[in-house]
């Protein structure tokens, strides 16, 4: 099978690499890449999982061809950090209990990530609205809600 | 933050409680929010090969001829494994503690049992060259009746679902086709009711629809081992489970999970980690098995639909004073735990309740739908489902207010239970209570006064006669044993002895294991 060359930011950092025709960008990331931060839940859109950014738009990379990234940037949790510092969304997951199994947070602060990216201070239904594509089967979505208008709370105390 | 009522029960414990009530990180939690936590599909090994099975689309078919011939030549594939590969191809969970027997091949041989059943795994070197072998795969199937309710399949008739139950249930201790409980006299108690309520429940299967879905990756050691990443929810169990179904000593794997992406109990069945090993040892690679989300909702084993008859007798006062229940547990096709759950039905009937005749009949049924597993209370949760919905319903029978019917049935310490335990910590009346006051639910006031530490016992521990049951003969064993057995037939027990008025409904093996021995003992565990 012929290979397309594909260049991309990954986290503020660029990368080549040879894909498949029809590889998605989950497999891409996953597999060629090796960052596996963002999961595999369905595979079909379902269940938010797999939310990257994309030039700083939430998309779900199950359903994004890896080629249409070409000279673009992507973002994942893998890049949420900054160094040794947990973004304040991290940290009030922590701390507001906003995981159990784990499986959804990735997708989910990717969300959370970029909505307090075009709007500091949502209110509870924006935050409800924003993490509406994202599936949680364990923790129940108020201890999510609580958290991300938290980040946003001290987001702003930081500012 | 938990508000603790110490209030409750305050003379029962010492007030030196130094982590409950107070908020304490979870170990795994940093890794969650930063993507480090490691499930299953997080190891990338080198060489890594893919496995997709062939699922059937009948629910009940034979298998006149399996054809792998254009598969095995189609590009990518390592290997193809049909049911003769896999070194015994018959398998039934408990059987690691002595319980049931073998009924569920890994790959389906001679006939498949439900739509999605399993019946060739095709390992190639991508997922997509997997699923293009997987098309070129023929099978000719000759479909049969199927039967999908649980009381059409006990009819005289029915089709044999799984040839290892011929009349389509559970076979308790080789004898019973379900599990009874007898506890006084039902009929007397309807004769002396002033009411008598029978109603019907229905529970519906449901599928536990965790984020991650199944799966495992195996790979070969350096020391003739196996590595075996899964998303199990029962690490050991299943490294055992694997050992049976592949015929080698359990010290052949090592088994590496604990983070799941979500489980309620949907991960406890080794859906896909025998396959992903006979796969490593077929080509020596690592080899991923991985269910895509279709797959998990339509084929992975879901929470088993229940059908519930519950008679009450109730006097005007609000007593209870009969309760009879009718279940039949929809199995699906093989039994995994079904059976497991019916025997903890059974010993929690009547519910939480002192109801001095209670009669009891649940059986496993076996009908042509996706093996149902545990989930989240399994064999209790349905059970009070219907059993909750029957309590309001008899309540507005009888003009009483819900929550102070209940309280009103409620066990109390020293109470006789319906399983012959004396009921001890008890704690309904407070739960009610506590429960009422958050919701602004009035009560009245020398309802508040109830506890379930007084009033209990006396003749509430009696045992009222029970009315003796003719005892069925255990039949010659005649199971008949699927072609793919490769175990001797079970040699002949001698008959057990006649049960004692009224049998227990706990489960006493001819011949108790070890295992079987600490099975049981789930119906001896106590708060204290
Ligand atoms: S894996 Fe992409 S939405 Fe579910
Ligand atoms: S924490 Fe398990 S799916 Fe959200």
């Amino acid at each position: 099978m012929t290979k397309t060359p594909l260049q991309f930011r990954h986290n503020g950092r660029d990368v080549a690499l040879f894909v498949d025709g029809g590889v998605n960008l989950l497999v891409a990331l996953r597999e060629l890449i090796g960052d596996m931060t963002p999961k595999f839940g369905c595979g079909q859109g379902g269940c938010g999982a797999c939310s990257v950014l994309i030039d700083g738009e939430l998309h779900l990379s199950c359903l994004t061809l890896a080629e249409t990234v070409n000279g673009r940037a992507v973002e994942t949790l893998d890049g949420l950090k900054d160094g040794p510092n947990l973004h304040p969304l991290q940290r009030a997951f922590m701390e507001q209990f906003a995981a159990q199994c784990g499986y959804c947070t990735p997708g989910m602060l990717m969300a959370a990530k970029a909505l307090l990216d075009r709007n500091p201070s949502p209110t509870r239904a924006e935050v409800v609205e924003a993490i509406s594509g994202n599936i949680c089967r364990c923790t129940g979505y108020e201890p999510i809600i609580n958290a991300v208008l938290a980040a946003a709370t001290s987001g702003r105390a930081r500012a | 933050m938990l508000e603790l009522r110490k209030d409750i029960f305050a003379d029962e414990r010492d007030d030196n409680l130094k982590e409950i009530g107070k908020g304490t990180q979870r170990q795994d939690m940093l890794g969650h929010v930063t993507g480090t936590s490691t499930y299953f599909d997080d190891h990338k090994l080198q060489g890594m090969l893919h496995l997709k099975v062939l699922r059937s689309p009948h629910a009940h078919a034979r298998l006149r001829r399996i054809d792998t011939m254009e598969a095995e030549r189609a590009p990518g594939v390592r290997r193809i494994i049909r049911g003769a590969d896999v070194p015994i191809n018959l398998n039934t969970l408990l059987s690691l503690i002595n319980f049931g027997k073998d009924d569920e091949p890994s790959l389906a041989v001679d006939k498949v049992r439900y739509k999605g059943e399993p019946i060739v795994a095709v390992v190639a070197d991508s997922p997509r060259e997997a699923y293009e072998a997987l098309a070129k795969v023929r099978v000719d199937y000759e479909p049969l009746p199927a039967v999908f309710d649980v009381e059409e399949a006990l009819k005289p008739g029915a089709p044999v679902v799984n040839e290892t139950y011929p009349k389509n249930t559970f076979v308790y201790h080789d004898v019973y086709d379900h599990q009874k409980l007898r506890f006084g006299d039902v009929e007397r108690g309807f004769a002396e009711a002033d009411h008598v309520l029978e109603q019907r429940y229905q529970m519906s299967p449901i599928e536990h629809a965790p984020t991650e879905t199944n799966g495992s990756i195996a790979a070969p050691d350096t020391n003739g081992r196996y590595v075996v990443y899964t998303s199990t929810q029962a690490l050991f169990f299943s490294l055992d489970t694997c050992a049976k179904i592949l015929d080698v000593p359990s010290n052949t794997f090592h088994f590496i999970g604990g983070t799941v992406g979500g489980g309620f109990g949907g991960k406890v069945d080794t859906l896909t980690e025998p396959l992903a090993i006979l796969g490593a040892m077929l080509t020596g690679r690592p080899v991923r098995y991985q269910l895509g989300r279709e797959e998990e909702m339509q084929f992975g084993s879901p929470r088993g639909a229940e059908r519930i008859y519950i008679k009450d007798g109730v006097m005007r006062d609000g007593r209870i004073v009969a309760r009879k229940i009718r279940a039949y547990f929809d199995s699906g096709a093989y039994t995994r735990l079904s059976s497991y759950a019916v025997v903890k039905c059974v010993a929690h009937l009547p519910g939480p309740y002192t109801i001095p005749n209670v009669h009891g009949d649940v059986y496993c049924v076996f009908t042509n739908r996706t093996p149902a597993t545990a989930m989240r209370g399994f064999g209790v949760t349905a059970m009070d489902f219907a059993l909750e919905c029957q309590m309001d319903k008899l309540a507005h029978l009888v003009g009483i207010d819900p929550m102070e019917f209940r309280i009103l049935n409620a066990y109390r310490d020293g109470d006789m239970k319906a399983h012959r335990r004396e009921a001890k910590n008890t704690a309904l009346i407070e739960c009610v209570q506590v429960a009422a006051e958050k919701a602004k639910w009035p009560l009245r006031e020398e309802v508040k006064r109830m506890s379930s530490r007084t009033d209990g016992g006396g003749s509430r521990a009696a045992i009222s006669p029970t009315p003796r049951e003719p005892v069925p003969q255990r039949a010659a064993v005649s199971q008949q044993r699927t072609t793919y057995d490769r175990a001797p037939a079970a040699t002949v027990q001698p008959p057990p002895p006649a049960p004692p008025t009224p049998p227990p409904p706990r489960p006493q093996a001819p011949s108790p294991s070890h295992g079987a021995t600490r099975f049981s003992s789930v119906f001896g565990t106590r708060r204290r």
